[in-house]
């Protein structure tokens, strides 16, 4: 219920939203939580396991039990927290974990089968028979026990990615966030301050007492407006730092949208990177609750978040509340509730001696022992030292001490270490390097305190940064010290939670360590305490309390669990955001895509380029006709092809010869200027790496082309080669992939072809095979280079990418004036295996010179990469799968790349495979079946019959072994 | 006579405004790589009459610009690189191989935060400043304008997404209003 | 991760290619020996501490590094351009 005059929320703007289909009130500033609990709405989730009724813990991120999901459809966002979800006009929260509806829910009968639900329940039960395990213990498993439920469709929800950069990160705006954010602020550090909150003050949002003799509140705004109007400060609100990373790297989740009806394609999520050269860690504290018996009803929760629902949401959980603690900080929510009207039923202290006052029933020296109500709380029994008593309640406030937020300074593998006073772990220094630990995360935890460790933590900061503080003065505030007692569970019988979440009990842990799960790690894992989305932050110290005690170790000697990234739940989609579509793989295009397109050839993937497959004509109804007729367009008359895609590399500089002739297996320095000259490339541990031509332009000036795949990677090589193993050279290399569009004219033709376009004309001696040179097209320098992919007489010619579309047109329509046209990778890669020549598919990493019969390109007259390891015995030996035709001979005219070569009289089994095939095409020319493939020992076995067999499509060809030249091998033709 | 018809990288598209944020397609002009030969960067610096900029800067004369490009590599911008430098540095060029996008407006750094993994704060990255970097997975670089925003070259293939992805990163942008 | 390199100053990991250990840069001479050789392409340490490596900032400047680094501590002690390691051995 709503308390009046208190809160931040704005009451003139109510807002009206839906719980599990029905509408409520609340105001501006309200979360599901405090909206849901102003209505008396208590009852928000189901338990994991057990499905019990639960209301919300906690106030704040850390919340286990109040998990919902909000919109519908491909929007909806599961496991969302109550506490943290703010509420606008419009917005749908459903309950989970529950059928056929919140109140009763069917599944609520595991909680009478407690019993037999312990600590390895499932491990012990489900064991036989195996064949139940994926088929039925699973399904009905995950059925009842859970989570949200994702919608089953894509998520296409929006995501952003973004990179920040600062000098000084300060995760939390509390009072010492503010303070540290402040100091560094002032003294013209570059400042980014982030929190998890819609509004940046942290606890002085939730507490009473006066800074400076004004309200938290006032004074936290004070600070944020002199923060906000200093350029070199930037407010992240909304924003969780989930993770520390190296280098003073760390990622945050910031929630854009999610609080308000957002118009389709803003972005719900934000993660982001800030890239600090020093942090300070001011992530305050979580109040930890106690164990006792069925203390999980709705209206229990820790006494902070109690005292937050009151002052920072005007809101009180139940008509009455009862207090109950082991510090002198869960007197401060009596007393405020007590001010603000509310009824206080009684305030339970543990200790003996502590020290209370109050208008209201005080028990000192005592505990709750226990919980009554179906639905929400309706009672608590208190035990003192004469005996029990029940009294009448709606609301719980306990508070079993707090623990200092020490989650990030874990995440490099740091250990916190235990400080007794207040039975609590806290951070080492220089757990995260450059990172400074201050306030209540420090374990420093009255106002005064914070304020005082924000400025200490500035100050430090600063000096590492070179820079000064000029420290302002402490606003005067509560310096209240903290005391208290370990409690961590109450005695007696029954289940008392200590992992909400999880439903891990207290019975769960003793049950771990009498099966000698004593490791923590063990306990964890064989109990689920700890696990989903809170991680055990409202769990993990009093768990393992539990388990130092019952193995009789102290706590710092039983150890910590290690906390990592992520320190809240960060959607997967706003980490890979960007990451999709384009995002994933960018496309590139040649200059003759659009040209492409118009004449509807299907396009296909190399790399991240496109390419087309094949140019059909109207009556033509499968790619294997356009195919053929692109096959023989070419050896009657010309075709033309767009071979841009391929990797060009200028390459200049006085010992550029030299260079080359490092990096190729053959030599480049005796190249002509003018020529081109077919080069092999080795990797260094004698594989082969690439092929292609490269071109001499002048003395000190090559053109390197390299394949379509390998222009990354063999650039990169280059790079390697110059830098690390022959910086001496004077050589420089930059990619021309861009510079130039370039076209493959082949054909008899072809030369025809060119003449129309040239401004000069030229003729076999002019451009002798191999040849290269400068060329004009109307007024434009292109090179024109004569090389042939396919056998036939062929020339590449390239002009600068900006005429690239124009002279794919250009090319084309003279092409087609002599009965020719363009063609595409299909007819591209049927030309080129009549012919023998090699791609990727041949040179596929496993294959040394020798296997594709270049061996005698190795020169022996020079060093070069590879080489040496290229001679090794067991890379040239004749028994070795060596490059091969394969043509059909047999009734079944069919081959398949990637099946195997065997002896047809042995058996096709694996041990006794020859060799296996790369490459295949229906060769037009050859009216057959063509392949290439590597067989043992094959260079010897021309003219002898193998077996093919394609164990996935269940196909067998007896083939013929032949030269891997079928067409020409004489090469008459590239040269007329 | 062939007369070869001259098209822009990015399709010559429309200035694209959104939130605060402006991209434009921009022609780059005669580009030339230098990159100087072993011991003549004070040689190629007489010839060319522009000095060659620090690593990441810039520098101009009358209008003609030189930027750092890569490792040992200056891109020479708008003006032919004088035949006084020919033999002194390999010069090539690379008029035709990038798409030059400006993108301009108060949200101009906003949005390459959302691209682009590096620190470009006024604060250290000025105007001038030039760096290599990428914008997803693809080359990238980046310039800041003396007149306010960044001249952004990207791989001329790549035109078509490098527009699409930060038109996308703008209209994100303008979403959160 | 962030790596310093010693052009473009420092930079996310992903603009960097890896490729192993720096040995990379002590290519033996031709007639070195088939065990000189087959330590050279092939035998690696693998340390828990220091280590030096081999990395290109290919998406920036195209330089080779050599990065020395702690493996267990993740801590980058050192950065150097390959070519100038490479130079100072001779």
């Amino acid at each position: 219920m709503r308390v009046s005059g208190k809160g931040l929320i704005d009451r003139s703007t109510p807002v009206r939203f839906t719980f599990d289909g029905t509408s409520y009130s609340g105001f501006m500033g309200d979360t599901v939580a405090s909206a849901l609990l102003a209505n008396d709405v208590r009852l928000m989730g189901r338990s994991f396991k057990y499905h019990r009724p639960r209301g919300p813990l906690t106030a704040g991120s850390e919340e286990p039990n109040a998990l919902v999901t909000v919109k519908r459809g491909t929007d909806a966002e599961p496991n969302v927290r109550a506490t943290v979800q703010e509420i606008y006009e419009g917005l749908e929260v459903r309950s989970q974990n529950a059928w056929p509806s919140l109140a009763f829910d069917a599944l609520g009968v595991n909680d009478f089968a407690a019993p037999f639900l312990s600590a390895g329940f499932y491990y012990k039960t489900f064991m036989w028979p195996r064949a139940f395990w994926e088929r039925v213990y699973e399904p009905i498993i995950r059925r009842a026990a859970g989570l949200g439920g994702l919608s089953g469709t894509a998520n296409d929800a929006e995501y952003e990615k973004a990179h920040a950069f600062c000098d000084v990160l300060v995760i939390g705006a509390g009072p010492t966030g503010l303070m540290a954010a402040l100091e560094a602020g002032r003294a013209g550090a570059d400042v980014i301050l982030a929190d998890e909150d819609a509004r940046a003050g942290g606890r002085l949002l939730s507490e009473t007492h006066l800074v400076n003799g004004q309200s938290g509140v006032d004074w936290a705004a004070g600070v944020i407006a002199e923060l906000e109007s200093m350029d070199n400060v930037r407010i992240m609100t909304r924003t969780t730092v989930t993770g520390a990373y190296d280098q003073g790297t760390y990622g945050a989740l910031e929630r854009v949208s999610g609080h308000v009806a957002a118009k389709r394609g803003t972005p719900r999520a934000c993660f982001w990177r800030i890239v600090s050269k020093r942090s300070i860690l001011a992530a305050g504290a979580l109040e930890r609750p106690v164990a006792f018996q069925n203390n999980d009803r709705p209206g229990i929760m820790t006494a902070g978040a109690v005292r937050s629902y009151v002052n920072k949401w005007g809101v009180v959980p139940g008509r009455d509340v009862v207090v109950f603690g082991n510090n002198d900080d869960a007197h401060r929510t009596a007393q405020d509730l007590h001010a603000a009207g509310v009824h206080i039923a009684a305030l339970v202290d543990s200790r003996s001696d502590a020290h209370v006052t109050g208008d209201f029933p005080i028990f000192t020296g005592a505990q709750i022992c226990g919980s009554g109500g179906r639905l929400g709380l309706a009672s608590v029994t208190i035990r003192t030292q004469i005996g029990t008593e029940k009294i009448a309640t709606e609301c719980l406030a306990m508070s079993g001490g707090w623990n200092p937020s020490v989650h990030l300074t874990c995440h490099m593998n740091g250990r916190p270490v235990w400080r007794d006073d207040i039975a609590s772990f806290v951070p080492r220094a220089d757990m995260i390097p450059g990172m400074v630990t201050a306030g209540a995360c420090n374990g420093v935890f009255s106002t005064h305190g914070a304020l005082v460790e924000g400025q200490r933590a500035a100050k430090e900061t600063l000096e590492a940064l070179g820079m000064k503080m000029s420290a302002a003065g402490i606003p005067e505030t509560e310096d209240a010290p903290y005391t208290m007692s370990p409690l961590w569970a109450v005695g007696g019988t029954g289940r008392a939670w200590l992992d909400f979440q999880n439903d891990v009990t207290v019975k769960d842990i003793k049950q771990a360590a009498k099966e000698n799960f004593r490791s923590v790690e063990h306990m964890k894992r064989y109990t689920t305490q700890g696990m989903a989305t809170d991680q055990g932050k409202n769990s993990n110290v009093g768990a393992l309390a539990i388990l130092a005690d019952v193995t009789g170790r102290g706590i710092p000697e039983t150890g910590t669990t290690t906390f990592r990234p992520p320190y809240t739940p960060v959607p997967i989609a706003a980490m890979g955001a960007g990451a999709q579509g384009k995002g994933f793989a960018p496309e590139r295009l040649t200059t003759s895509h659009e040209g492409t397109l118009k004449r509807n050839a299907p396009m296909i993937e190399a790399g991240m380029w496109y390419r087309p497959s094949y140019f059909p004509k109207d009556a033509e109804t499968t790619w294997r006709q356009s195919c053929d007729r692109e096959v023989n367009m070419l050896r009657e008359s010309v075709g033309v092809c767009d071979v841009s895609t391929l990797g060009k590399i200028d390459i200049q500089g006085p010992d550029a010869a030299a260079f080359l002739d490092f990096v190729y297996t053959n030599t480049f320095s005796t190249l002509k200027a003018g020529r081109v000259r077919y080069g092999l490339m080795l990797r260094e541990d004698g594989t082969v790496m690439d092929d292609g031509t490269t071109a001499r332009l002048s003395e000190t000036h090559y053109v390197m082309t390299t394949t379509t795949a390998a222009a990354g990677s063999v650039m990169r090589h280059l790079e390697f080669v110059h830098q690390c193993l022959r910086p001496e050279l004077d050589v420089s290399m930059i990619s021309v992939t861009e510079q130039w569009a370039q076209f493959a004219v082949a054909g008899p033709k072809a030369r025809d072809v060119l003449n129309a376009v040239l401004a000069h004309q030229i003729d076999n001696d002019s451009f002798p095979f191999m040849a290269c040179g400068p060329v004009k097209v109307g007024d434009v320098d292109a090179r024109l280079f004569r090389i042939s992919f396919s056998g036939e007489h062929a020339y590449e010619i390239a002009v600068p990418a900006r005429y690239g579309a124009s002279m794919f047109e250009t090319l084309i329509e003279q092409a087609l004036a002599l009965g020719g046209g363009p063609y595409g990778m299909e007819a591209l890669n049927v030309l080129r295996i009549e012919k023998g020549f090699i791609t990727h598919a041949e040179i596929h990493g496993r294959v040394t010179a020798f296997d594709i019969g270049m061996e005698r390109m190795i020169s022996a007259k020079k060093d070069c990469i590879g080489q040496t390891m290229a001679a090794r015995e067991g890379l040239v030996g004749e028994d070795r799968e060596q490059l091969v035709g394969l043509k059909p001979i047999g009734a079944v005219k069919q081959l398949m790349a990637g099946a195997h070569l065997f002896d047809p009289e042995s058996p096709a089994t694996r041990e006794h495979s020859e060799g296996y095939v790369t490459s295949v095409g229906f060769s037009p020319t050859e009216a057959s079946f063509l392949g290439l493939g590597f067989l043992k020992g094959g260079r010897a076995r021309h003219g002898q019959t193998v077996k093919l067999v394609d164990h996935m499509r269940g196909i067998e060809t007896l083939c013929e072994v032949c030269h891997p030249v079928f067409h020409d091998p004489e090469g008459g033709k590239t040269r007329g | 006579m062939v007369d070869l018809i001259a098209t822009t990288p990015a399709g010559a598209m429309k200035p694209y405004v959104s939130g605060v944020a402006t991209l434009s397609e921009i022609a780059l002009g005669k580009a030339t790589s230098i990159a100087p030969f072993k011991g003549q960067g004070a040689a190629v610096e007489t010839a060319l009459g522009i000095k060659l900029p620090k690593v990441g800067k810039s520098t101009s004369r009358a209008g003609q610009g030189v930027v750092w490009f890569s490792q040992g590599q200056f891109l020479a911008l708008g003006f032919d690189v004088p035949a006084g430098v020919h033999g002194l540095a390999a010069l090539t060029d690379q008029s035709d191989a990038w798409c030059a996008l400006d993108l301009t407006g108060e949200g101009a750094e906003d949005v390459l935060a959302r691209l682009v993994p590096v620190d470009l704060r006024i604060t250290t990255f000025k105007a001038g400043h030039a760096l290599r970097s990428q914008l997803g997975h693809m080359p990238l670089h980046i310039t800041r304008l003396k007149s306010g925003g960044f001249r952004l070259l990207s791989f001329r293939s790549m035109a078509g997404t490098t527009v699409h992805e930060i038109q996308r990163a703008m209209d994100h942008l303008a979403g959160r209003g | 991760m962030r790596l310093k390199c010693p052009v473009c100053g420092e930079r996310d990991l992903r603009e960097f290619f890896y490729v192993g250990d720096a040995v990379a840069l002590d290519r033996p001479d031709a007639d070195a020996g088939m065990d000189a050789w087959d330590s050279y392409v092939h035998l690696r340490d693998n340390p828990a501490g220091v280590t030096r490596d081999l990395w290109q900032h290919e998406a920036g400047c195209a330089a080779w590094i050599v990065v020395t680094r702690n493996t267990v501590t993740h801590e980058v002690k050192e950065t150097a351009l390959a070519g100038d390691v490479k130079r100072a051995r001779g």
